[in-house]
């Protein structure tokens, strides 16, 4: 049976050290809606994601109340847009109508994101997916809820290097457009290599077409948890280190197995998978900054940095592993800039640069995330910035992104603020050297010799 | 079975287990277990309790002890054991 101190440890993880879940993210399949009319495709999508997802905030709160865990988000992820609009859209205009429908859809039932305004053109880019990348900016502007993301490259077809240069310049537009907000576009608007189907995780959330009708994803959360966990084995050896890190993790999985189970059940919507993911928020105490320097860093970003976070990495998802019957998502650590205070005092310190961002992002689950960069920072530039990144996914068959800002007017030394989960972001340095002539030779990167296992 | 765990932490425990069991017996919610313990100064109380013999929703027995908490001036928490079970037990 329960004993009380067992009681006290989960209490105290909820109520001290920030552990909550996440997201409840429920995927929903879009094919049925398609037709050649706008307006039919239009009124199906609103029917059928108001219909499906009509009891997720209610159900998502009264699991909230009776186990006593916060959970942060419910959010929906649909098929990507692209796929869903190539038969009735004909312009932009016709996308961006589509991003309205979704964006109205999401506010009646009540969640606060909805992704999947997505193409994914990682070997060639279709019409269709053109428009919807095209109509990213103008969709982002006049939206509240919904995200992008496109997927630019993979392990077994390449990088699709025209999509990477066009996104370059989407990107500047999009940062533009929303120029009133520090650029805050750019915050919902995320490139990936190597992007899975089942992501609970925005921005870069949508329902793969290898999904079902409907599915029930949970992202979990809980890097304070690891945190005070470390602070029990200070100065101890890499093996209590990582065992430490392990039986943590087992338990936030466990908690986000049991939540993802009851939603599934009360919802009666088959159970996805649950991500693994550590996700930081701006919050003191709930950064995975801190965790690394807890291992022993003076300041994020100081030699041993990478070290300390693929092992972080590892036995996150060898402890969560075996937590859940279905992993999934991107499973690994975040690390956002402007979501985690431990990034923005280490960058404010001089101590974290964008290259050891981009070296970090070698070893766990996502990439170059909510980085603030100069609003004059070229548009060639940032498609240098993600090719590189899609590179490293595609090298070392993993997931990897890019969400990064440009942040109009402003310039290093100035701050970006864009409010709630999305926090604030000291602007970074960009290497000023130019890629211009690489970038525009078009084409795609092959695919690299170890895709090649038939 | 489902079981329900309640805990009760706060300063002083003078009639406060009493105020809460009066409570629970009077909404016909079965206490299976008690134990409790001190940490950091305070005082710490687990019961483990059946709440399906109660005319009561759960959610409702959940928010009149939290409030019954409020009254007495300390925290007390009604959530279902398999929160416990999941995250303490392979």
């Amino acid at each position: 049976m329960i004993n009380i101190n067992e009681v006290i440890e989960t209490n105290n993880m909820i109520e001290k050290e920030n552990l909550d879940v996440r997201t409840i993210t429920l995927g929903i399949s879009l094919l049925d809606c398609i037709s050649d009319d706008l307006d039919v495709l239009c009124r199906r999508i609103h029917e059928k994601i108001t219909r499906t997802a009509r009891d997720l905030v209610k159900t998502g709160r009264e699991i909230e109340r009776e186990y006593a865990i916060p959970i942060v988000n419910k959010r929906i992820s649909v098929t990507p847009i692209a796929l869903v609009g190539a038969a009735a859209c004909k312009t932009t205009d016709d996308y961006v109508k589509i991003a309205k429908t979704l964006d109205s859809a999401a506010n009646e039932v009540g969640v606060n994101f909805l992704g999947g305004f997505s193409a994914l053109p990682a070997k060639g880019m279709t019409k269709s997916e053109e428009l919807l990348i095209r109509s990213i900016p103008e969709a982002l502007k006049s939206t509240e809820h919904i995200c992008a993301s496109v997927n630019l490259g993979s392990t077994k077809t390449g990088i699709n290097m025209d999509a990477v240069a066009l996104m370059g310049t989407i990107i500047r537009e999009c940062a533009y457009l929303t120029r009133e907000n520090d650029s805050i576009g750019c915050a919902k608007l995320v490139v990936f290599c190597n992007a899975p189907d089942d992501n609970p995780f925005m921005a870069g959330a949508f329902h793969g077409v290898t999904e079902t009708d409907a599915v029930v994803n949970v992202g979990v959360s809980g890097p304070g948890v690891i945190k005070y966990a470390l602070e029990e084995v200070k100065g101890s050896d890499f093996e209590t280190l990582c065992e430490k890190i392990k039986k943590t993790a087992f338990k936030i999985t466990r908690l986000g197995q049991l939540v993802a189970q009851e939603a599934s059940r009360r919802l009666g919507i088959p159970f996805g998978i649950v991500d693994l993911s550590l996700a930081p928020t701006p919050a003191v105490g709930d950064s995975i900054a801190e965790i690394l320097e807890a291992m022993g860093l003076e300041k994020v970003g100081a030699p041993g940095t990478t070290a300390a976070l693929a092992l972080l990495n590892d036995s996150v998802k060898k402890g969560g592993i075996m937590a859940s019957s279905y992993v999934g998502g991107l499973s690994g650590a975040f690390i956002p800039v402007s979501e985690d205070q431990g990034m923005i005092n280490a960058v404010r310190a001089g101590s974290l640069t964008l290259e050891k961002l981009e070296a970090m992002t070698c070893v766990c689950s996502v990439g170059l995330d909510m980085i603030a960069i100069p609003g004059d920072t070229p548009a060639s530039t940032i498609s240098g910035i993600i090719a590189d990144e899609m590179a490293i996914g595609m090298i070392n068959q993993k997931t990897t992104a890019v969400r990064i800002i440009p942040v109009y007017g402003k310039s290093v030394g100035d701050e970006a603020v864009f409010g709630g989960l999305l926090g604030y972001a000291p602007i970074m340095r960009v290497n000023g050297f130019s890629c211009e002539e690489f970038i525009k030779r078009g084409g795609r990167i092959p695919a690299p010799v170890h895709s090649f296992k038939n | 079975m489902k079981k329900s765990i309640i805990t009760v932490v706060g300063k002083d425990c003078v009639g406060i287990i009493a105020r809460i069991c009066t409570y629970l017996a009077d909404n016909g919610v079965n206490i299976l277990d008690i134990s409790q313990t001190i940490v950091d100064g305070y005082f710490n109380m687990m019961m483990i309790a059946d709440t399906n013999g109660s005319a009561k929703e759960f959610l409702t027995i959940s928010e009149e002890l939290e409030a019954l908490g409020r009254e007495i001036g300390c925290i007390v928490k009604l959530q279902r054991e398999d929160i416990f079970n999941r995250m303490q037990r392979i």
